[in-house]
């Protein structure tokens, strides 16, 4: 589904990437680890296509296709979601109309009608339910007045509608407590098949506690060092970032 | 990467054509450019006007001649030469006015189907009572009978000063009188037509009002004057939509609103002004030098001015309130655009008067490209108005760096029991927001366009149902190309 080549890319001139090569696979979910400032939400970034980094080597083939050629709607109406660290907010506009926009701009792109209003109250009634999300939080604008757990289930949220085909959840476990995090992880698995796959960002283990991921890649100064199963995760966690690079340079 | 930024995206902005930009090839019969006091007595001979409205047009002259041209705005543009304007021109085949649709000359009715708004269909379909101004000449006024059975008047000024003298006598400069101010002292000198509407007590007009206006002969000033009365316990909307042709002239809009809302009444006027903005480096377009004011004359009546301002090079309007009764409330919303080089100074006048009356402002300005808004809102407790309240809240967006926004909200407190609040921000369409819904599958244009939306919608909130599906249209079309 996904093939990263040798992957470089800046912001605003500091080299953050320093040559990733990763291979996805439909059906696959793998997680991305490593330290502050390792390059991990860079390359959820730079996947996404945000205008910010710049892409300074190496390709990324998704589907067959190049995707740095496409730009970030594109990218979405192929199916790449991302599940923002910070999601952003839209004062007055209503969450409902947000992700029915959404989800009509990207069957438009697949060429499908557009789904009308009450198919899709009756799509995200369900939806809702799975992320116990307030009915009231659709009502309300994009994100706005929203606690920090609220956002980061309406992510995932908008992501259980939209149906991606290859999910990026970058540092969605970060500001949730655990009965949060469960109900999120819930909504991963729930969506989880052998069509789709999920790439995890995160600087802990826990979450993997919940959503096990295939594999685990360990990223350090923009490349990833280690790479190997859910028992790297918790090899992690046991030992620290600091022994895994030592022992990599071994 | 493909990337977009955000100047690259203004540049777009400016080679965004004008919509409503097209000339009605008519036959009309415009007065060489000047003024003087023949041309006065031209314009109201040839509406076959009484002495005393004569003399009311001379006097108001006279008073203009003293009068400077206000220059308090922020806004900026050349000296305009009074007698190079032509003051009147209306279409030469339908001197006497038609008398049904079928009159109209077929060449004006595609004009008004290019913008949208067939009057057939309108009279069959929507069910809005549509007195359509071109130019000077009011030319259709559809659904009088039905309006009649209410005893509702809805008519062209000049059809209103034969038929109803009495009330036109009452009311004409009761609110904005000819001294008010230099535009007010012209347009009471030249108005050529408008509407008048009147609603008799107790009665809820049956309709929403609605009249169009539109600018056609080059080097014409449009001077129209409305008047709306509502008497005891009366309601009506009333909306106004206005288009002018593209021309690389400035055209001269100096247009008068008078409101006059009796006890327990109720008016709600609405406007959609898309008038031609000029172009990119403000060439052309619109000088829209606009009095609107309504008076809460009686207790318990109520003023709602709700504008969607997104045309016009200069815009220059204040729709005020004056709150004289007790317990009368006046409600201002208004979302101003000015892109390209548009300049906007808008806002409103609440003048407290009576007690426990109450205001509202809610002011939303965004600019774009080299746009420049302003806000000037003034709000006036007089000694007398025990008990008055007013909310105040402006917001400004803004997208690109080229544009401004400026706020002057001016308090004037004379009565220690009242209690004014005033909120205030600015902020920028932020390029994380864009990126947000772009990575949702939404197009850079949709997601400004969402975003611009979400924005005005308080205001949007307060316009009729069609009204308010006209006005995200407008704001789209007038944003659309702005980004790559």
């Amino acid at each position: 589904m996904l093939k990263i080549t040798n992957l470089h890319a800046s912001v605003e001139g500091n080299s953050i990437l320093k040559g990733i090569n990763l291979e996805v696979k439909a059906g696959e979910t793998h997680a991305i680890m490593g330290p502050n400032g390792s390059g991990k939400s860079t390359l959820a970034q730079v996947l996404a296509g945000h205008d910010d980094y710049e892409v300074d080597q190496g390709e990324v083939s998704y589907l067959g296709k190049d995707l740095l050629e496409l730009d970030v709607d594109e990218r979405a109406c192929e199916g790449i979601f991302l599940a923002f660290q910070y999601p952003v907010e839209l004062p007055g506009v209503n969450n409902t109309y947000f992700l029915k926009s959404a989800l009509n701009a990207q069957r438009k792109y697949r060429g499908e009608t557009e789904i009308d209003a009450m198919e899709f109250m009756d799509l995200i009634g369900d939806k809702i339910k799975l992320l116990n999300l307030k009915d009231s939080l659709l009502k309300r604008p994009v994100n706005e007045g929203f606690s920090g757990g609220e956002k980061k289930r309406n992510e995932i949220f908008q992501m259980a509608v939209l149906e991606p085909k290859l999910a990026l959840l970058d540092e969605t476990d970060s500001g949730l407590d655990i009965d949060a995090l469960r109900i999120v992880a819930g909504g991963v698995n729930a969506m989880r098949s052998k069509d789709n796959a999920t790439i995890i960002v995160t600087h802990y283990q826990r979450l993997l506690n919940y959503i096990v991921p295939d594999y685990v890649h360990v990223l350090v100064d923009g490349k990833i060092i280690s790479s190997g199963d859910k028992a790297l995760a918790l090899e992690l966690e046991e030992k620290g970032y600091d022994k895994i690079i030592e022992e990599s340079k071994a | 990467m493909k990337q977009e930024s955000e100047t690259e995206m203004l540049k777009e902005y400016a080679e965004q054509e004008y919509k409503y930009g097209f000339v009605t090839d008519i036959e009309s019969e415009t007065l060489p450019p000047g003024l003087n006091e023949e041309v006065i007595q031209f314009i109201s001979k040839k509406k076959g006007e009484p002495q005393w409205l004569t003399d009311w047009r001379l006097k108001a002259y006279k008073i203009w001649l003293k009068m400077e041209e206000p220059h308090w705005a922020n806004v900026e543009y050349p000296k305009i030469n009074y007698q190079a304007i032509s003051y009147y021109s209306a279409p030469k085949n339908m001197k006497d006015g038609p008398k049904s649709l079928d009159e109209v000359d077929p060449e004006l009715i595609k004009t008004y189907n290019k913008l949208g708004i067939p009057l057939e269909e309108q009279e069959i379909l929507a069910g809005v009572a549509v007195d359509a101004v071109f130019d000077s000449m009011s030319v259709a006024t559809t659904f009088k009978d039905r309006l009649a059975e209410k005893g509702v008047i809805f008519c062209p000024i000049s059809e209103a000063v034969k038929e109803h003298p009495e009330l036109i006598k009452k009311y004409l400069g009761s609110v904005v009188p000819q001294s008010d101010n230099f535009f007010a002292a012209l347009n009471s000198a030249v108005f050529t037509d408008g509407s008048f509407c009147y609603i008799p007590p107790g009665t809820r007009c049956p309709m929403e009002l609605s009249t169009y206006f539109r600018i056609n002969e080059p080097n014409t000033g449009q001077f129209e004057r409305t008047l709306i009365v509502a008497e005891k316990g009366a309601y009506v909307s009333y909306l106004e939509g206005c288009t002018a042709p593209k021309r690389d002239e400035n055209q001269l809009h100096a247009a008068v609103v008078e409101l006059v809302a009796l006890d327990d009444a109720e008016i709600k006027y609405s406007t959609v002004q898309n008038w031609y903005p000029g172009d990119k480096d403000g060439k052309g377009g619109i000088y829209n030098f606009v009095t609107k004011r309504g008076a809460c004359r009686g207790n318990s009546s109520k003023i709602t001015w709700t504008q969607v301002e997104t045309g016009s090079s200069i815009t220059w309007k204040y729709p005020s309130c004056i709150l004289q009764g007790d317990n009368s409330k006046g409600e201002f919303y208004s979302v101003a655009l000015s892109a390209l080089k548009q300049q906007a100074d808008t806002g409103t006048k609440m003048i407290h008067i009576g007690k426990n009356t109450k205001s509202t402002i809610i002011s939303k300005g965004i600019s774009a490209q080299k746009g420049q808004n302003t806000y000037r809102g003034q709000v006036m407790i007089k000694k007398s108005a025990t008990g008055a309240r007013n909310y105040s809240q402006c917001d400004s967006l803004l997208i690109g760096d080229q544009c401004g926004a400026h706020t002057f909200p001016y308090l004037d407190v004379k009565n220690t029991k009242s209690h004014i609040e005033h909120e205030a921000s600015t902020s920028k369409i932020g390029e994380d927001q864009i990126y947000y819904c772009k990575q949702r599958g939404i197009s850079e244009e949709d997601a400004i366009n969402l975003i611009v939306n979400g924005f005005c919608k308080e205001v949007f909130k307060e316009l009729p149902m069609e009204f308010a599906v006209e006005a995200q249209r407008l704001l789209e079309v007038s944003l659309e190309g702005s980004v790559g």
